[in-house]
């Protein structure tokens, strides 16, 4: 299996001992892990085994269970489209399905340039600027399809990948 | 530091004073807020803030006015918001570019900037102020209590809004006075079951333990509902002194939230509320004198719909899968590590500081015989009007939908209000007049949930909610019981089928037996609610059941197997825009010349079609339809 | 101990206060239909459903796996409702189940489809998509297929409870849930014992030993002299497959078995016993006296030894080098049996009948090979003989009581029997050490204080003529890892130590019969209490009719070191009856 790097370890570590007062903290670690580090392999699940007692199947079946926890990288920007009812009602499925179509990856899926993470959302409480789409944490409201193509390649430009 | 009563009654009036000022101008200066809650942050209110410091600097008039954030003003669809002081004029869907036009015309020139303001879209007149448009006339704050007027990342805005009045009130009571009196306010719990809040922490309150302790549920999970956002991003410190009472009611010193990862902002403001409480000396030991100790944690979530129900929210706590746990033993006997615990609503807490600064009386003044208070709604969909509204309990489903939400857009028919999200029901037409109270709406086959209400139009096919819903909890189970697992899978595959114009009528017979199955059987209350949108849409709306099954349409146009754009040769004048957005590239030219047209028309090969709906958003002649 | 007053479908009882709904119907006579709770709340999930009841004072129905009863309560097992809420819970369950119950190896001991029977589930009365499966057969011992697999959940709890070691969760979410080790890997390829535990709560097929009875039939195909061994474990379980008595020894109709099924010798692995005593004593006298690394630990238990690789790689020089005894044996049967029979060693097939599923890896180590034979060639499980007695027709009850052969390892000792159960080796141990320290038997042959036959730390501290030997006895990796820890940290007051991987030790080993209520309508209420102590009598009990009972004492052992091996921890006894061990990755 992938030995993780010193420095990577190291940041693990760092972030398991930040909860050290905390009685079960498995979350917390894991959500700063997912932030910090990117995403939860193995590898990382063995080390925070080793600092927390628990055992890798079932922080492994934590990371699992939780869809904010992912096994492996995102891209840079993570698109997440809100498919709450009320998204819903205002047609946010076809705005799903324009990034699909444009990005050429389903939810759930990462662009090949690790540029982008295409995400099925439930509700992000901006409902009422539906539909609403949260790139990288920025929420855009009322998105159409027809908006879908400029967000993509306005960011496109911004890291110099224009197509 | 606030150390003592008198330390908090000091602080309090000298606050109030500031606040007041604030708002009625009495310091000479005049007042810009701004909304900071998330729909407004997304069209960037922080930068139309920054925007108002450098004009406002630019033009030598910094010491003639301030500029603030405040929470949510509830009526997000209209945001980003723009509020001025002492006139109280309301100015909404603000630019960056209009900040130097308000600051000309109004700051400087004592001006009302007309087109900045609210129309009101039946009458079509100009509404400068917010108590005078509609969307809020009928609307009673209690649990949103200073959201939108004060700045939530300031402690003294808060105390200049009476936060801590109400705990002063509590620690001057014993502990079980201030049970009876949460328990004469009726207060039950606005995180979806209602249940009444002075049973479940009288509950707690006589179990012997060591150490107990007091959660707040800001999951929100339910997908439409945002109102617990908007409390924690508008006035954490409401629910903070809320914690804070249960704790001292029932005996926990030590407190935690539980709030969604999908909340950065509300997160953000909630630490900070708690670290300025606890810097004042609100928050700690030996608590304004008295010898109540309180602490708070904050905890995230990570995504799962099912740690909204209060047993999975534990374990997630415990750092476990968010599995339902069987009751009994119920948390409040049994709870977070085995210990006496009572898990309440944000919205529940937010209730409580006003029931114990106003009294119990009060409160229950306000609602029906058996809910009493205010309920918060996030009005959506096909409404005009969209936003959290707060109305007394008791209000009916038409003011809800047509005084306040200002009605259905587009000139469309209304179909149905679903609440209580993916648990709730759908409501008709004929029950529009129905008072919104708990039992009222279980009663007619929905429930109250935590508020979400989402209104349906003519162009929404009852069955494809009925899916849509069902895809939501079959995503969203835990997995961990056998009839919710696979029962909502079964449901879902049916429904599927139905929509894909695949369905028999054996299969509605089917449906019926899985919904009581599911319901019966399960272990939580997710399982067993998770039928309700299919019984209710097939109470209601059967015919569109069969209308699937039987004619093979899907009567709203939505189900892509049972419909067709169709262009009409007539209308179409063969500009071809059209076929140029058609990714299936399945439009051509066909040889027929409508009368009075130069180009022949275009028409759609059903074969190849994919239904994306492309060619019918970009025929400006209205010529394609959906049959 | 307090009662309160319930009815069921209207007949009063008093039940113990506290009890669930479950147990206290069972108390009173009735089966409720369960899956998911096992063993007194050792897994309680409440999470199948299949126990379903009305009871007053609830909301509906309840899941009377984790529904306390109360004062007054009424209960109705037999209502429509309820009997219709259970069946559909379990119709539901086999919509999402890959049923072929035919093929399937736990037809006959299988809870779901006893369920199904019990509750009248339709065939096919739901249908869809079935959620996706893997079949892990890469592990040397253990299958899991989670098609069949329900979410019980209780191998989870079995592994975390007897090893604290957590191999198994459930992972992702909803109608994707399933079990398996971390990352879906393996057993084969993650820090997985081996030890069968799980195995021997699964209430369906999606957990089994892996079946080994096909290579046997291949070699007596080939032609092979096939040659069967059993360990002392086995006969105090393998009655329960042909429905006697949990506890009842039947060595004498195992043996009558084996013979009938073909194989050219049957032996008793407890001659691999003594044999294991004469090399592990003598090894423990050298290092207590020579100064070698102690305390020195038992390793005839690769379940325990695995455990040791994965986990505590630095503290492998404390493990006995010798063999477990059915290595030992087996190479004893390739060389000396095969010499004295003027058989080539690999015209020899043997065959070890254990209680045990780590001992199916154990036999494929490379360092239990000799010039690259294998010691033992198939390993079956108690349950895999019971099968094989069946497929071959033999009435396994009327069997006459038969020997086993005794040209040259037929002779045994008490010492080697008790092997079976936690802390038997060390008390046969010790017998044999208290005679090479004094040169005399010791009065009363047994060590009371030794003995046991659950999970668990027992220690003691014998005087041997003034030479005090502390000892420590432990089962399960759990009470293991107590007594592990303290030699890592230089605490460690002991200067012998049984480990052993299972629970209660072989007695309760992972391929032992499988102890469930639902199906020993004969046995008493606590049966999942009383089971270990029951087979552990039944070895005792053997001991305690030998005649010799000493492992030194056995005449074909000494005339074995006389004719072939010469002394204990003889460079021949060491290239045959003597391994290694090494650290492994967890996750390789
Ligand atoms: C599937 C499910 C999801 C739930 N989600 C929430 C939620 O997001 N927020 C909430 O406050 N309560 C939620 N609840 C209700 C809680 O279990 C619990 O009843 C509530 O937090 C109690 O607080 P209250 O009495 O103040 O309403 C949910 C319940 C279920 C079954
Ligand atoms: S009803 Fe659904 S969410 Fe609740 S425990 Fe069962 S599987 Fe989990
Ligand atoms: S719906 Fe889409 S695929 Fe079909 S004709 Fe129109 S543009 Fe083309
Ligand atoms: S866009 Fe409209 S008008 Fe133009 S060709 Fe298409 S259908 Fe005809
Ligand atoms: S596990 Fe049980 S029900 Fe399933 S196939 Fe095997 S015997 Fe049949
Ligand atoms: S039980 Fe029925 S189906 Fe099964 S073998 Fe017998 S006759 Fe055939
Ligand atoms: S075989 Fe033993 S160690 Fe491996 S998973 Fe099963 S119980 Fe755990
Ligand atoms: S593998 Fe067996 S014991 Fe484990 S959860 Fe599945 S059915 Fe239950
Ligand atoms: S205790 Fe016995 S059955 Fe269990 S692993 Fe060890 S040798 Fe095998
Ligand atoms: S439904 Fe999309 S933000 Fe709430
Ligand atoms: S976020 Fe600004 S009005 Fe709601
Ligand atoms: S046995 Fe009761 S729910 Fe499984």
């Amino acid at each position: 299996m992938a030995k993780l790097s010193e420095n990577a370890a190291k940041m693990i570590a760092e972030i398991c001992d930040r909860y050290k007062d905390e009685k079960t903290p498995l979350m917390m670690i894991l959500s700063d892990i997912q932030n910090e580090y990117g995403y939860i392999p193995l590898e990382v699940q063995e080390l925070v085994s080793a600092k927390t007692g628990i055992s890798v199947a079932e922080i492994y079946g934590v990371v699992t269970f939780y869809s904010f926890f992912s096994l492996e990288p995102k891209g840079k920007y993570i698109i997440g489209c809100c498919l709450g009812t009320a998204c819903y009602v205002k047609g946010a499925q076809q705005v799903i399905d324009k990034f699909s179509e444009i990005l050429k990856i389903k939810p759930g899926q990462t662009t090949e340039d690790g540029l982008f993470t295409l995400d099925a959302l439930r509700c992000i409480g901006a409902c009422g600027i539906a539909p609403a789409v949260s790139i990288s944490g920025q929420v855009h409201p009322k998105v159409s399809p027809d908006q879908v193509a400029g967000i993509i390649e306005e960011i496109r430009q911004k890291e110099g990948m224009s197509a | 530091m606030i150390g003592t009563i008198d330390q908090l009654n000091e602080k309090t009036a000298a606050c109030t004073k500031c606040l007041d000022e604030k708002i009625t101008g009495s310091d000479g200066k005049r007042h810009i807020v701004l909304c900071g809650g998330t729909g407004c942050l997304s069209s960037h209110s922080d930068k139309i803030k920054e925007k108002f410091d450098e004009v406002l600097a630019a033009k030598g008039l910094a010491d003639k006015a301030t500029v603030n954030i405040v929470g949510c003003f509830g009526f997000c669809s209209q945001g980003p918001f723009v509020k001025i002081y002492p006139e109280d004029t309301l100015y909404r869907l603000v630019k960056i570019e209009d900040v130097e036009e308000i600051v000309d015309v109004d700051i400087a020139g004592g001006q009302v900037v007309e087109r900045l303001l609210y129309v009101d879209p039946a009458t079509k007149e100009k509404v400068s102020k917010q108590d005078e448009i509609n969307f809020y006339k009928k609307q009673r704050r209690i649990a949103l209590h200073g959201c939108g007027v004060i700045n939530p990342e300031d402690i003294n805005e808060a105390l200049g809004m009476g936060a801590f009045e109400g705990l002063k009130k509590a620690l001057s009571m014993t502990r079980q006075e201030v049970i009876d009196e949460v328990m004469k306010s009726g207060l039950r719990g606005r995180g979806g079951g209602g249940f009444p809040a002075g049973r479940k922490w009288q509950f707690a309150y006589n179990v012997k333990a060591d150490q107990k302790y007091v959660v707040c549920n800001g999951d929100e999970g339910d997908p439409g509902a945002f109102m617990d956002r908007s409390i924690l991003e508008g006035n954490p410190l409401a629910v903070i002194e809320g914690m804070m009472i249960a704790g001292y009611a029932f005996g926990a010193s030590e407190g935690y939230f539980y709030v969604r990862a999908e909340y950065p902002i509300a997160v953000k403001r909630l630490r900070l509320a708690i670290s300025q409480a606890r810097e004042a000396g609100l928050l700690g030991e030996n608590i304004l004198g008295t010898g109540f100790n309180f602490n708070c944690h904050i905890r995230l979530g990570a995504g799962a719909f099912v740690c909204g129900e209060e047993t999975a929210l534990l374990n997630s706590i415990e750092g476990k899968r968010g599995m339902p746990r069987p009751r009994p033993p119920f948390p409040a006997v049994k709870g977070l590590w085995g210990k006496p615990t009572c898990v309440n609503n944000v919205e529940t807490l937010a209730c409580v500081p006003y029931i114990l600064r106003n009294g119990a009386d009060e409160f229950a003044s306000v609602g029906t015989e058996r809910s009493k208070g205010t309920k918060v709604f996030a009005l959506g969909g096909k409404v005009n009007n969209v936003g959290l509204v707060e109305v007394p309990m008791g209000t009916t489903l038409r003011e809800l939908i047509y005084d306040i939400g200002g009605g259905i857009p587009n000139g469309k028919k209304f179909k149905a209000i679903q609440t209580g999200g993916p648990s709730g029901g759908c409501l008709t037409e004929e029950y529009l007049d129905e008072p919104i109270d708990f039992d009222n709406l279980v009663a007619k086959g929905s429930m109250m949930g935590s508020g979400g209400a989402i209104v349906m139009d003519e162009d929404n096919c009852m069955v494809d909610v009925a899916k849509f819903y069902m895809e939501f909890i079959c995503d969203e189970s835990c997995g961990k019981c056998t009839p919710c697992r696979i029962g909502t899978k079964r449901m879902l595959e049916i429904l599927t089928r139905i929509t894909e114009g695949k369905g028999t009528m054996k299969d509605l017979d089917e449906l019926e037996e899985l919904s009581q199955t599911v319901k019966n059987n399960s272990l939580c209350a997710l399982g067993q609610t998770s039928a309700n949108p299919i019984t209710s849409t097939l109470t209601h709306f059967r015919d569109e059941y069969i209308a699937h099954i039987v004619d093979k349409k899907c009567p709203a146009h939505v189900c892509k197997n049972l419909m067709q754009y169709v262009i009409d040769p007539d209308k179409c004048i063969g500009c071809g825009m059209c076929a140029k957005n058609c990714p299936a590239s399945c439009i051509t030219r066909t040889d027929y010349i409508a009368p009075k047209h130069k180009l022949a028309s275009m028409a759609i090969d059903a074969s190849k079609c994919v239904k994306c709906g492309s060619c019918m958003s970009s025929c400006k002649f209205k010529a394609i339809s959906k049959v | 101990m307090s009662l309160v007053n319930i009815k069921i479908e209207g007949v009063p009882y008093q039940v113990e206060a506290g009890l669930t709904i479950l147990e206290a119907a069972k108390a009173c006579g009735y089966e409720i239909p369960s899956l998911c709770t096992f063993n007194h709340g050792e897994c309680n999930q409440g999470s199948c459903r299949v126990c379903l009841v009305e009871a007053t004072g609830a909301r509906g129905l309840v899941a009377s796996c984790v529904y306390p009863v109360a004062e007054g309560m009424e209960i109705k097992i037999s209502s429509p409702k309820a009997v219709e809420a259970r069946r559909r819970s379990v119709e539901l369950l086999l919509s999402n189940h890959n049923v072929n119950c035919q093929q399937c190896l736990k037809n006959g001991n299988c809870e779901l489809l006893h369920v199904a029977q019990m509750t009248g589930a339709r065939e096919g009365a739901y249908q869809g998509s079935h959620s996706e499966t893997y079949l892990d057969e890469l592990a040397p011992g253990l299958v899991r297929d989670t098609s069949k697999c329900i979410l019980c959940g209780r191998c989870i709890a079995r592994c975390q409870n007897a090893h604290g070691l957590g191999i198994l969760g459930f992972e992702n979410r909803g109608f994707k849930t399933f079990v398996s080790p971390a990352e879906n890997r393996s057993f084969a390829n993650s820090p997985c014992i081996q030890c069968g535990q799980c195995v021997s709560v699964c209430p369906t097929g999606a957990l089994m030993e892996k079946s080994e009875i096909g290579k046997i039939d291949e070699a007596f195909r080939q032609g092979k002299h096939v040659v069967v061994q059993a360990a002392p474990a086995v006969r105090a379980s393998l009655g329960e497959e042909f429905g006697y008595p949990i506890g009842t020894p039947v060595t004498g109709k195992m043996i009558a078995a084996l013979r009938r099924l073909g194989f050219e010798r049957v032996y008793d692995v407890n001659f691999g016993a003594d044999l294991t005593i004469m090399e592990e004593g003598t090894e423990l006298l050298h290092r207590l006296t020579e100064g070698g690394v102690l305390p020195m630990i038992t390793s005839c238990s690769p379940g325990w030894v695995n455990y040791a690789e994965f986990n505590y790689g630095d503290l492998l020089p404390h493990l006995s080098s010798c063999k477990s005894p059915h290595q030992m044996q087996g190479a004893i049967i390739k060389s000396y049996w095969a010499q004295q029979m003027g058989y080539d060693p690999k015209d020899v097939f043997v065959v070890s009948v254990m209680p045990c599923v780590a001992k199916k890896g154990e036999k494929e180590r490379e360092q239990e090979k000799v010039n690259g034979i294998p010691d033992v060639d198939a390993v079956i499980t108690t349950r895999e003989l019971g099968r094989m007695i069946r497929r071959g027709g033999i009435m396994f009850n009327r069997l006459p009581d038969e020997e086993w052969d005794q040209d040259i390892m037929g002779d045994y000792t008490g010492a080697g029997v008790i092997f079976g159960v936690t802390g038997g080796v060390m008390e046969a141990a010790l017998r044999t050490v208290y005679f090479k320290l004094t040169g005399k038997e010791k009065e009363s042959i047994t060590f009371e204080e030794v003995r046991g036959h659950d999970a668990g730390i027992r220690e003691a501290a014998i005087d041997i003529n003034g030479t005090v030997v502390k000892v420590a006895i432990a089962s399960g990796m759990k009470s293991a890892s107590v007594l592990l820890d303290e030699i890592r940290a230089g605490k460690s007051e002991y200067q012998f130590i049984e480990i052993m991987g299972c629970p209660g030790g072989c007695i309760n080993g992972g391929g032992q019969s499988y102890v469930r209520p639902c199906f020993l309508p004969n046995e008493s209420d606590d049966i999942l209490d009383t089971y270990k102590e029951k087979r552990a009598k039944a070895l005792y009990t053997e001991d305690e009719r030998q005649v010799i009972r000493q492992s030194h004492n056995n005449p074909q052992i000494i005339e074995l070191y006389e004719k072939f091996l010469g002394e204990p921890n003889s460079h021949k006894a060491h290239e045959l009856l003597h391994t290694s061990y090494a650290a492994r990755e967890r996750f390789a």
